[in-house]
């Protein structure tokens, strides 16, 4: 999946959001793709993408010499950076667009699949976004908030929340957050106060006692910090999901963490097991972190069937069907972002490929030993 | 706290890093223990969450001499069920204190159940039943329509939004006109006050005639009906002039369901001297009934118990006798695939098992006299629970909060008799019952103290109430040592299993 790309800028001198189009007539687009040599088109748009070489003289923002826009569809919003940078924020036809509100983070979780970066970029992305916002589709079903960790904008992460919530009042949000920050009360309540029931915040929380938690996510304090933080959060009506990524750390005391949540947070809304994903920080500490799959399954039934027989919403994530227990399947859904999500050859013979929430293109990097085609005749 | 935004370096740590190592010792948390078999003992924290611990851990802990180097696993148990804390005070005490108030909850709205004792006349002669009687005197010993009009006013003043009307006798269904009347009366009255209303009759089901059936249905009204086992028992135990209580028990039943549907009609078991020989033989006639749940009521002292001691706790042993044998049963069909759960090990286990609270009358602290149960007598007079009404037909009023249409609701409910039980009716504050392990699952009763100890305050040592529960609470944890059990204990609770 290609999200961005790069050309030669010219007259372009702070960052221009909009969407694209290859119809010289949708003019109620901002950025016009064109193949060609200049049109008078091209004066009713904000910007020209190219990949003819241009040489200009035209009171217009182009990026020419673009090596291939054909990732780019109708109506899909892009940034176009003054270095010649063109950025995907949104597209039109998938249903899993995420905004990155931020690469900074106050954690360093040792699975971290996007690892943080330490500049700030606050200011940029609250730009951005503030500026995509009202153009992203009104009937857009579902997006994901994500980062980084969003909440780090602080107030700026608030008014974006209000913007999407007038902007896009039907619109599922997702918002994956370590939640530490709704550690402060006031900073939960402000987020009640926006009062969106279509916002949903998903909160890793991967042991029981701290200082496994603060192990996993590098943070000293960070167990306390969620917790307090999923309770002001449920204070303030908010709506809750948990996390927990499954590897060699989370496994040990994984029945006493369903345990924990049922007796702590029954409160919560769903509560999503997740397999491990091999992007970022995985790889580098895959020695902590590599458990296959089979060899977790009897922790992972008893710490699922628990939870569901007390009525929780309960989902396995990023799992191969072939590496659950046939009693755990009806949990597993195909959670993985379409343009990371892949199959292997043997999978092609089972069948329950339907089915199967299949595999990250990482994983080909390094997977359960055990994947089988299932037959099921 | 740490900052949020602060991150020197992104250098990755080991796990000792973020342990607490400048511990010395570790804080103990309020808890209690108990043994429950040759090797376990249970810990119980204040909001009833639990370890079972191999004997002798609990002197460890409280010596603190379990350290996180020798006993890892069993330390970081402790600290994430709230038994120890590394800090004097817990950095998550509030989650302990919202866990409690939701424990609580149960009292925050305040009464539900209005019980109305709309006749005292019966058909039935049970040999166990202090109260009814066969009489076709209405004016004596029907509430009267001024009576039902007073008591619906008080059911409108409680705080509660939800609250249950409960139609009792003698036999309720002797007095149809007066139920009628009644629910119509308090339908219009809820409109007003913004209640939601539940009815229930409590019926044997002998008076139930086809012209009753829409109106029970159109109001939504539950049955509660009684179902003593099969027909040597129900019949010896209900007796009725044509000996024939448990075949027009039978009858009703079948009509009830097909006419109410399955969910509306219940079914009660009264245990007697005789039942208590046949945990089976009962069992199996609940199976064959359909019924999904059965109810093994712990024994009433009022048709047993007197002050003597050896036999009440002759008796209370036969009765657990009796209860774990028919469990065995009950668990056996589960295990063979037909569903059915015992309500009150289900009342416990939700205790036990659950963060949340539980509003069982008659097994919970603050007790569930006045707090959640008010009962309106036939003759105006209100009583604190259906018990103390007994004893009130025994000629002893220490229970009687006032009269219909003379007292005031703070008469009734904040009155100096209300004050007066109040003062035993919580078990956190009563000895022997205060150190008890199985005090949050517990509750209290001052009626039962009072009629077979002389006091509402009770002396537990020789308490039958005492004795019933710890076995049975006892029992439970046994029982869920194996897994499996415990799994389907999860199902009683909930209605489902995976």
């Amino acid at each position: 999946m290609i999200l961005k790309t790069k050309g030669s800028p010219y007259d372009i001198d702070t960052p221009i959001i909009g969407r694209v189009t290859r119809i010289p007539e949708n003019q109620e687009y901002e950025i016009f793709i064109s193949e060609d040599l200049f049109t008078k088109n091209w004066y009713k748009f904000k910007a020209v993408l190219s990949t003819i070489k241009i040489i200009s003289s035209l009171e217009i923002p182009i990026i020419h010499s673009i090596k291939n826009l054909e990732h780019l569809n109708e109506g899909d919003i892009v940034i176009i950076n003054t270095d010649g940078i063109v950025n995907t924020i949104y597209r039109a036809n998938s249903n899993h667009n995420f905004l990155l509100f931020t690469e900074r983070c106050n954690s360093n979780c040792l699975m971290c699949s996007q690892p943080p970066k330490d500049r700030d970029d606050t200011e940029y992305f609250f730009n951005q976004y503030s500026k995509a916002i009202p153009l992203i589709p009104k009937n857009c079903y579902e997006i994901g908030i994500t980062g980084g960790e969003p909440t780090l904008l602080g107030n700026r992460f608030l008014k974006l929340l209000n913007q999407l919530k007038l902007e896009l009042p039907e619109t599922e949000l997702h918002c994956l957050t370590n939640g530490r920050s709704f550690a402060w009360e006031s900073v939960a309540q402000k987020l009640g106060e926006i009062d969106n029931k279509r916002l949903m915040l998903a909160i890793p929380l991967y042991a029981d006692v701290y200082h496994i938690h603060d192990y996993i996510v590098q943070a000293k304090d960070a167990f306390n910090q969620t917790i307090q933080g999923i309770y002001n959060l449920a204070k303030y009506g908010q709506r809750i999901e948990i996390r927990i990524v499954l590897h060699k750390q989370t496994i040990p005391r994984l029945a006493k963490l369903a345990k924990f949540i049922y007796k702590n947070l029954p409160f919560v809304e769903h509560i999503a097991f997740m397999g491990l994903e091999h992007e970022g920080y995985t790889s580098f500490n895959i020695d902590k972190l590599w458990i296959d799959p089979i060899e977790y399954q009897q922790e992972l039934t008893e710490a699922v069937t628990y939870l569901s027989d007390f009525g929780m919403n309960v989902s396995i994530y990023n799992a191969q069907l072939c590496t659950l227990p046939d009693n755990l399947w009806k949990y597993s859904r195909k959670s993985i972002s379409d343009w990371k999500n892949i199959y292997f050859e043997e999978c092609n013979k089972c069948d329950l490929l339907a089915q199967c929430g299949g595999m990250f293109a990482s994983g080909t990097k390094k997977h359960s030993n055990f994947i089988k085609a299932i037959s099921i005749s | 706290m740490v900052s949020v935004i602060e991150k020197k370096n992104r250098k990755f740590k080991e796990i000792d890093y973020y342990q607490n190592n400048e511990l010395t010792n570790y804080f103990l948390l309020p808890f209690r223990f108990q043994k429950i078999n040759s090797n376990k003992e249970i810990l119980v924290n204040e909001v009833g969450d639990f370890l079972l611990v191999p004997i002798g851990t609990a002197e460890k802990i409280i010596l603190k001499k379990i350290t996180k180097s020798e006993n890892e696993t069993l330390y970081f148990d402790l600290i994430s069920s709230f038994f120890i804390s590394e800090e004097a005070i817990p950095p998550l005490l509030n989650v302990l204190e919202a866990r409690y108030r939701t424990k609580k909850s149960f009292l925050d709205q305040f009464t539900a159940l209005h019980i109305f004792v709309i006749s005292l006349r019966c058909e039935h002669t049970c040999h166990y039943c202090q109260v009814s009687r066969v009489t076709e005197n209405k004016d004596q010993f029907d509430m009267s329509l001024y009576n039902i009009d007073e008591g619906i006013k008080i059911m409108m003043k409680s705080p509660n939004p939800h609250v249950t009307m409960e139609f009792q006798g003698g036999e309720a269904l002797l007095a149809f006109n007066n139920i009628k009347y009644a629910v119509l009366k308090a339908k219009e009255e809820a409109l007003l006050n913004e209640k939601h209303i539940t009815f229930v009759i409590c019926t044997n089901l002998a008076p139930l005639t086809d012209d009753m059936l829409p109106f029970i249905k159109e109001h939504n009204i539950m049955i509660s009906s009684s179902l003593d086992g099969p027909a040597f028992i129900h019949n010896q135990n209900r007796h009725r002039p044509q000996r024939n209580s448990y075949e027009v028990t039978i009858e009703g039943l079948k009509k009830c369901r097909e006419n109410l549907g399955e969910d509306n009609i219940s079914a009660l078991l009264t245990t007697t001297n005789l039942s208590l020989d046949y945990p089976g033989e009962i069992v199996d006639e609940y199976v064959q009934q359909g019924f999904r749940n059965i109810f093994l009521r712990p024994i009433s002292p009022y048709g047993f118990a007197t002050y003597n001691e050896k036999k009440n706790k002759y008796q209370t042993e036969k009765f657990l006798a009796f209860y774990k044998a028919a469990f065995e049963k009950i668990i056996d069909y589960n295990i063979q695939g037909y569903y059915i759960r015992e309500d009150y090990a289900t009342v416990i286990l939700k205790k036990i098992l659950t963060p949340f609270p539980v509003g069982y009358v008659d097994l919970q602290s603050p007790a569930g006299m006045i707090n959640n149960v008010i009962v309106f007598n036939y003759d105006g007079k209100i009583y604190a629970s259906d018990e103390a009404r007994m004893l009130a037909e025994m000629n002893d009023f220490t229970f009687q909060l006032g009269t219909l249409g003379k007292s005031t609701y703070n008469d009734i409910f904040y009155g100096e008799k209300a004050m007066k039980i109040s003062e035993s009716w919580a078990n956190e504050s009563l000895a022997g019952c205060s150190e008890c392990a199985f005090q949050p699952y517990c509750g209290a009763d001052p009626v039962l103290n009072y009629a077979t100890q002389g006091n509402m305050y009770g002396y537990r040592p020789t308490s039958v109430f005492c004795q019933k529960n710890m076995e049975i609470i006892r029992y439970l944890f046994d029982l869920m040592e194996d897994k499996s059990i415990e799994k389907l204990f999860r199902s009683w609770i909930t209605g489902h299993s995976e």
